[in-house]
């Protein structure tokens, strides 16, 4: 598979945390999915969604870049 | 082919155990599992006498726990059962996922060369327990079948046992108790004592399958395959044409109509997409829970394995921890019986391993919450993760089909003695060590085939050390620790980066200079090593003082009450 090495997107697994060492690779990935399902629990699907859309947009604004966030939406449609 | 016959294994008289007033005994260990087994051949290694009780008179029933991670096979390398294992067994270091009928994800457990074991091998748990039994008889391990602990009492220095036999019942007495029972352990459902933690609603069918396949030896993980729509399968390959297969089949099955062979095959010739014979050696239902007691010691009864501590399958981390509970406990019960450390070291085993167990919890946690999603919300999110793993590499390393045993590196275990000096690398204090190649007398060998029997000193060196630095590695572990007591040995080893003649120390060349390479070392670099392969302090330079200083308060030595109940 190929890895774009011309974009302002990571695609490489990026998650990380300073200060904290992970002794296994999957480790940091697997714990920020861990809170992102815990985000949602107990919460309906209409609410889950509504989460989702305010995470999108928080995260949208921390990036800022408009080129980074064109691309993740250019790929995000595309992936499917 | 043809299936596996379980062996029954002859029941002895417990009349030389019955007394009155009744016998004390060093050590009990109550159950003739993979753990239980493990922690017997241990105390014979150390010259313990040990007892083991077992209400049963053969191995496992089905496969079982298949899978032995690296970590494990190192400890049965110590234990002097790896070799079999390995020839018997599976070797295996590539796991695939597919989603539907493509290629997701792979990993590979030992991506490294310069290793003894290998990632992983999937052995029948029955053949794991004959070896086990037969290596723990050779050591003289007294094992006794037919023997039910129907009773268990606490006191502050023994336990007192009821014991149910063919012949009656009768007690008897140990100073230390070692409960290795099982997950539904009927001994600590007897003593009450709690074990919390999550139930998940779902089911899994295991098949044992006998057939010829020429399938690769790797670990196959399947999202929603057209032959199971809608839920995930695992493949296994086992020894003697012996495959394991595990359907997810949901809340909903019912586990008494899903076990029946009409049920069973027809699933099995979708998956296989042929015609090819095959005879079904054992079907199983399971459902699981993750979840572990409070505190794995209390007193003189101290819990390990399953009876401890559960998981879900996915990720192989119930006999394999089980393995490292036994490894990490029976030294330090080892220094304890011989006077050589208060009992409040085995304090730190329920504490290292209580981390270990909760590690083991967490991850086994989210591989079955990827695998089987509790939301709508949850199963898009995994199932989109699955569509960008076809793509982007981060998204790969998101998929979870279970993440394999690997030890847990004990960074917060009060053994260790901080580090001073700079290092690079995995190596740090509280690391389960990591194997290379080495040279010992001029022939080949490997790096964790040196350590493991007692504290080790071991000194990086690029010529032969002055008299000076000699006497002071030998003079490391001379100083006894307690009163009354024989002084803790830690044995001097010294790692060369060429072949050199010492007298009276055992010398291993690094050939490949992977020893320095994993170990961050430089000539002059000296680590302290426990008598379980874990490092538990490193310096850059060799100061007998500060070993010894490691050593005491890798014995439990300056241990305070205050981590007594953690």
């Amino acid at each position: 598979m190929k890895t774009d090495m011309h974009t302002a997107l990571k695609t490489d697994p990026n998650f990380h945390e300073p200060g904290r060492r992970f002794f296994r690779d999957f480790s940091p990935g697997d714990e920020f999915y861990e809170h992102l399902i815990e985000a949602h629990n107990g919460l309906s699907d209409e609410q889950s969604e509504a989460l989702n859309a305010r995470l999108i947009l928080l995260l949208a604004n921390h990036i800022g870049d408009l080129k980074v966030l064109r691309e993740a939406l250019g790929k995000a449609r595309a992936s499917t | 082919m043809g299936a596996y016959v379980n062996p029954i294994y002859p029941y002895k008289s417990p009349a030389d155990l019955m007394s009155t007033p009744p016998l004390r005994k060093p050590l009990i260990v109550i159950g003739a599992g993979p753990v239980g087994l493990a922690a017997a051949i241990d105390a014979r290694l150390q010259g313990l006498d040990v007892l083991v009780l077992d209400d049963d008179k053969t191995v496992s029933v089905g496969s079982r726990a298949v899978c032995y991670a690296k970590r494990s096979l190192e400890i049965l390398d110590r234990l002097g059962i790896a070799e079999q294992a390995c020839n018997m067994g599976v070797s295996w270091n590539i796991g695939r996922t597919f989603l539907e009928e493509d290629e997701v994800y792979q990993f590979n457990l030992v991506p490294d060369a310069g290793h003894k074991r290998p990632g992983m091998i999937n052995l029948q748990q029955y053949h794991v327990e004959e070896m086990l039994i037969a290596r723990a008889l050779e050591l003289g391990a007294d094992i006794r079948w037919q023997h039910k602990v129907t009773a268990v009492t606490r006191h502050d220095d023994h336990a007192s046992l009821t014991v149910e036999t063919p012949d009656g019942t009768f007690a008897i007495e140990a100073d230390w108790l070692v409960v290795a029972d099982g997950a539904r352990s009927p001994i600590r459902r007897h003593l009450g004592l709690d074990i919390e933690g999550r139930v998940f609603q779902d089911r899994f069918l295991i098949a044992d399958v006998i057939m010829k396949a020429d399938y690769p030896a790797e670990r196959w993980f399947w999202f929603d395959p057209p032959f199971h729509p809608n839920q995930s399968v695992l493949l296994h390959k086992q020894s003697n044409n012996v495959w394991r297969i595990d359907f997810q089949l949901g809340w909903d099955a019912d586990p008494e109509e899903e076990k029946k062979p009409e049920k069973v095959i027809p699933r099995l010739q979708a998956m296989l997409g042929d015609d090819r014979p095959f005879e079904l050696e054992w079907v199983s239902i399971y459902t699981f829970q993750c979840r572990r007691m409070t505190d794995f010691r209390h007193g003189r009864v101290l819990f390990v394995g399953d009876a401890a501590h559960q998981v879900s399958p996915f990720g192989a981390r119930g006999a394999n921890s089980g393995f490292q509970d036994a490894d990490d406990l029976m030294w330090k019960l080892g220094l304890v019986i011989k006077g050589q450390a208060s009992e409040k070291l085995l304090d730190t085993y329920a504490h290292d391993r209580q981390f270990a167990a909760d590690e083991n919890i967490m991850n086994s946690t989210r591989s079955t919450d990827f695998i089987t999603p509790k939301s709508r919300t949850s199963k898009t999110f995994r199932n989109q993760v699955l569509a960008l793993a076809k793509h982007y590499p981060f998204a790969r390393k998101l998929v979870n089909s279970g993440r394999l045993s690997m030890p847990s590196f004990l960074t917060e275990s009060v053994l260790n003695t901080p580090d001073t000096d700079a290092f690079e690398g995995q190596m740090v204090p509280g690391a389960p060590m990591d194997d290379a190649p080495v040279q010992v007398n001029g022939q080949d060998a490997w790096l964790l085939d040196q350590v493991g029997k007692g504290f080790q000193v071991l000194l990086f060196v690029d010529a032969v050390p002055s008299p000076e630095v000699l006497a002071q590695i030998a003079s490391c572990g001379s100083a006894p620790l307690r009163a009354n007591a024989q002084p803790v040995q830690a044995t001097p080893l010294i790692v060369a980066t060429t072949p050199l003649n010492i007298p009276d120390v055992k010398v291993i060349v690094d050939s490949q200079g992977l020893v320095a390479k994993r170990y961050d070392a430089r000539p002059g670099t000296t680590y302290l090593l426990r008598p379980d392969q874990h490092v538990v302090a490193r310096w850059r330079t060799l100061d007998t003082h500060a070993v010894q200083a490691a050593l005491a308060r890798a014995t439990g030595l300056n241990i305070g009450s205050h981590i007594g109940q953690a």
